[in-house]
C-alpha cells in the first residue's frame, strides 16, 4: 500500500468501534449520575416501621401517625359504620379491593383491616396524592343524603367509604391503600411491617 | 467587512467579528417595514428573561434550598434583607409576566402563520423554550416550601405515577425520597438556577439565530424577501435598528409600567400570581382546602381533570401540550395571515381562544358535575381545533367536510354513550351540543356556502 492511498474501510472501522465504544462509555458515565438522584441511605432508613398504641383511641376517633413521611390514619370504628359498609357496596367502584397490588392480603374485603372495628390506612388520595379529610358526619349538607360516612378528598372531589373505598364516578380509580401492619400486642400496632401469617403484600 | 480598520473596534474586529455581527443582526438585519403591535412580545420576552435571571442571581444569595431553612429564608428575604421584597416580588410577577408574553407571543404566531415553511424550526425552539418555562416554574414554585408548593409539587410529581408498571418508581425517582422532601427541594434548587436556565438560554439563540437565516414574517404574511432592490435590499424591509430597536422600546416602557403596578401594587394578584396557602409552610400531613395550579397551567390542568382515569388524564394533558409541536404540519394551508384567511378560519381560532381561556378558568375552579363536564366539552373544543385547521388546509369537497362532520360527531358520542350512567346523563346530553354545534359552524358551514374560502394575498405588504 503506497503512503497516499486511504484505506476507507479501515478508517471506516476504527470510526464505527471508536464511536461505539464512546458510546458505551457515555452510557455507562450516566449511571452513576441517575443513581444519585433515587433515594439515599439517610431517606430509606427513613422508611422504617413505626409502633402506634392504640389504647387510648376512642370510637369514632381518628389518629394520624407518620410512616415514610406519609400520613397513616387509624380510626376506631362503631358498630353502626361497620354495619353500614354493605349498604353503600352497589356506589363504590371495587367493593372488594380486587384492583390494588399494594395492600396486604387482609385488606381483600369490607372491612380492609386486621380488626374489623380498627381501620388503618395510608392518608393519601389515590388520584394525585392530596389527603383527603375524615368526614364520619352522616348526610351533611355538602356530601348529600346518601352519605354513610367515609373520607371526602378536596383537591378534586373524590369520596371513599369509611373502609377507605373509592366511590364510582370520581376522578380517584382506586381504592386508598391499607400499608402493611400488624399486632405487637392488643393495643399496640407496627406499621410497615406485616406478620408472616397473613400474607404477602 | 474589515473596512473599519484601526481603532480599538477595527483591532478587536481583525480578531472577532464584532462589526459583521452587528450588521447581520441589527443594522443590516431587514425587517418587515409593517410590524404591528404583536410583534413587540419577542423582544418583551427576552427582557423577562434578562430580569428573571438578574433576580434570580440576587435571590440565590439570600435563599437557602433546604426544608428546614427555605420558607423562613423567603421571609428573610421580604422583612430584613434591603430592598430584598422587591427583588422578590419582581422574580414571582416576572413569572406570570413571562407566562402573558409568552402566550401573546405563540398567538401572534398563529394569527400570521408564522410557524409555517420555512419557519417550522423557529416554531419548535420556541415550543422547546415554552416547556423549558413551564419546568422552570414549577420547579421555583417549589422553593418558597409553601404549603401550595409542596402540595403542588406532589400532585405534578404524582402525574408521573400514573404511567403503568415504571410510574411509581419514577416518581420516586424525580422526589429522591417516597414524598416530596427536602431531597426533592435541593434537586428543584438546582434544576431550577442552573440546568434549565443552561438549557433556555441555548434555545433561546438557537431560536432568533432560526429567525435570521429565514428572516421576521409579519401580519400580511408575505415572504419579503422575494422583492429586493438593486442593492439586494428587501424593499419592504427596514433595518432592525434604529427603526425596531425604537419601536421595541416604546413597547418596554408600557410594559414596564403595567410590570411595576403589579409589583408594586398587586404582587400577589388576588392570589393568582402567589396563592394564599403559600404564605404557610409546607406540612406533608395536611392539604390545603383547595388545590389549584398558578393560573399559567390551568388550562392544560383542566384537561388533566376532564378525564377520570388518571393516566389517560395525563395522556390527554400531554397530548394538549405537544400537539402544538406539530402546528407547521397541522396547519399546510398556503396563506399564512388572518388576514387572508376565510371566514370560517377566524371563527375557528376565535372558539379556540375562548376555549383555552375558558380552561383555564375551569382550572381554577373547585370541581362540580357542571365544571367537569365543561371541562371535557372544551378540552374536546381545544382538540377538535387543530383538526379543523389540517382540514382548512386547503378547501375541501362537500363530501369531505360532511364525512369529517359525521365522523368527529360519531367519535363523540360513542365516548359520551361510554361513559355516561345515570348521575351525569342530563348533563352530558346538555353539553353534548357544544362540540357538534361547533363541528356543525366549521364543517357543515363549510360545504354549503363559500365561508372557508381565503382571499388572495397581495404582492406587496400593506400599511
Amino acid at each position: 500500500m503506497s503512503e497516499h492511498e486511504i484505506d476507507t474501510g479501515r478508517r471506516k472501522m476504527l470510526t464505527v468501534s471508536a464511536s461505539v465504544v464512546g458510546a458505551v462509555g457515555g452510557a455507562a458515565a450516566l449511571v452513576p449520575f441517575v443513581s444519585t438522584m433515587s433515594p439515599s441511605a439517610k431517606a430509606l432508613a427513613a422508611g422504617a416501621p413505626v409502633e402506634v398504641d392504640i389504647s387510648k383511641l376512642e370510637v369514632g376517633q381518628k389518629i394520624q401517625v407518620e410512616w415514610r413521611r406519609k400520613p397513616v390514619w387509624i380510626v376506631r370504628r362503631s358498630q353502626e359504620m361497620i354495619s353500614a359498609l354493605g349498604e353503600v357496596e352497589s356506589k363504590l367502584r371495587d367493593p372488594d379491593s380486587e384492583a390494588l397490588d399494594m395492600q396486604p392480603a387482609f385488606a381483600r374485603n369490607a372491612n380492609r383491616s386486621l380488626k374489623p372495628e380498627v381501620l388503618v390506612l395510608v392518608g393519601i388520595c389515590t388520584h394525585l396524592g392530596c389527603s383527603p379529610t375524615f368526614r364520619p358526619e352522616l348526610a351533611p349538607a355538602d356530601l348529600g343524603a346518601d352519605w354513610k360516612g367515609g373520607f371526602y378528598c378536596p383537591c378534586h372531589g373524590s369520596l371513599f367509604d369509611i373502609s377507605g373505598r373509592v366511590y364510582k364516578n370520581v376522578p380517584a380509580n382506586n381504592n386508598l391503600e391499607v400499608p402493611p401492619y400488624k399486632y405487637l400486642s392488643d393495643n399496640v400496632l407496627l406499621i410497615g411491617e406485616l406478620d408472616e401469617e397473613q400474607g404477602a403484600v | 467587512m474589515s473596512k473599519q480598520s484601526g481603532g480599538i473596534i477595527g483591532w478587536i474586529d481583525d480578531r472577532l467579528p464584532i462589526v459583521s455581527f452587528w450588521e447581520d443582526h441589527l443594522s443590516k438585519y431587514y425587517a418587515p417595514k409593517n410590524f404591528n403591535f404583536w410583534y413587540f412580545f419577542g423582544s418583551l420576552a427576552l427582557l423577562v428573561l434578562v430580569l428573571q435571571i438578574v433576580t434570580g442571581v440576587f435571590l440565590t444569595m439570600h435563599y437557602k434550598p433546604d426544608a428546614e431553612l427555605a420558607f423562613a429564608s423567603v421571609e428573610y428575604i421580604m422583612r430584613d434583607v434591603e430592598w430584598g421584597w422587591l427583588i422578590r416580588y419582581m422574580h414571582s410577577t416576572g413569572a406570570s409576566a413571562f407566562f402573558v408574553v409568552i402566550y401573546l407571543h405563540m398567538l401572534r404566531g398563529l394569527m400570521y402563520g408564522s410557524f409555517k415553511e420555512p419557519r417550522e424550526l423557529i416554531w419548535l425552539f420556541g415550543m422547546m423554550i415554552y416547556l423549558c418555562l413551564m419546568a422552570e416554574a414549577f420547579m421555583g414554585y417549589l422553593l418558597p416550601w409553601g404549603q401550595m408548593s409542596y402540595w403542588g409539587a406532589q400532585v405534578i410529581v404524582n402525574l408521573f405515577g400514573t404511567i403503568p408498571y415504571i410510574g411509581e418508581d419514577l416518581a420516586v425517582w424525580i422526589r429522591g425520597d417516597y414524598v416530596v422532601s427536602d431531597a426533592t427541594l435541593n434537586r428543584f434548587f438546582a434544576l431550577h438556577v442552573v440546568a434549565v436556565p443552561i438549557v433556555l438560554l441555548g434555545l433561546v439563540l438557537a431560536h432568533i439565530a432560526a429567525l435570521h437565516t429565514v428572516g421576521s414574517n409579519n401580519p400580511d404574511g408575505i415572504d419579503i424577501k422575494k422583492n429586493k432592490d438593486a442593492n439586494g435590499v428587501p424593499v419592504d424591509g427596514i433595518p432592525f435598528h434604529p427603526y425596531y430597536t425604537v419601536k421595541d422600546i416604546v413597547g418596554i416602557v408600557v410594559f414596564l409600567f403595567i410590570f411595576s403596578l403589579v409589583v408594586f401594587f398587586a404582587p400577589e394578584m388576588g392570589g393568582y400570581f402567589l396563592e394564599h396557602a403559600n404564605f404557610e409552610p409546607a406540612n406533608p400531613l395536611a392539604t390545603p382546602e383547595h388545590i389549584a395550579p398558578v393560573w399559567y397551567f390551568t388550562p392544560f390542568y383542566t384537561v388533566l381533570r376532564a378525564i377520570p382515569n388518571p393516566f389517560f388524564g395525563v395522556v390527554a394533558m400531554g397530548a394538549a401540550v405537544v400537539i402544538l409541536f406539530f402546528l407547521p404540519w397541522i396547519d399546510k394551508n398556503k396563506v399564512r395571515s388572518i388576514r387572508y384567511r376565510s371566514f370560517l378560519y377566524k371563527v375557528n381560532l376565535a372558539v379556540f381562544l375562548v376555549a383555552f381561556v375558558w380552561l383555564g378558568y375551569l382550572g381554577m375552579q373547585a370541581v362540580t358535575p357542571m365544571a367537569s363536564q365543561m371541562a371535557l366539552r372544551l378540552s374536546e373544543v381545544y382538540f377538535i381545533f387543530f383538526a379543523i385547521l389540517g382540514i382548512y388546509s386547503t378547501r375541501r369537497t362537500a363530501a369531505y367536510y360532511l364525512f369529517w362532520f359525521v365522523a368527529m360527531v360519531a367519535i363523540i358520542t360513542a365516548y359520551d354513550v361510554f361513559r355516561n350512567n345515570a348521575d351525569i346523563a342530563a348533563l352530558t346530553w346538555k353539553t353534548w351540543a357544544i362540540p357538534v354545534g361547533y363541528l356543525f359552524v366549521t364543517l357543515v358551514l363549510a360545504a354549503f356556502t363559500n365561508l372557508d374560502q381565503d382571499k388572495p394575498v397581495p404582492e406587496r405588504v400593506t400599511g
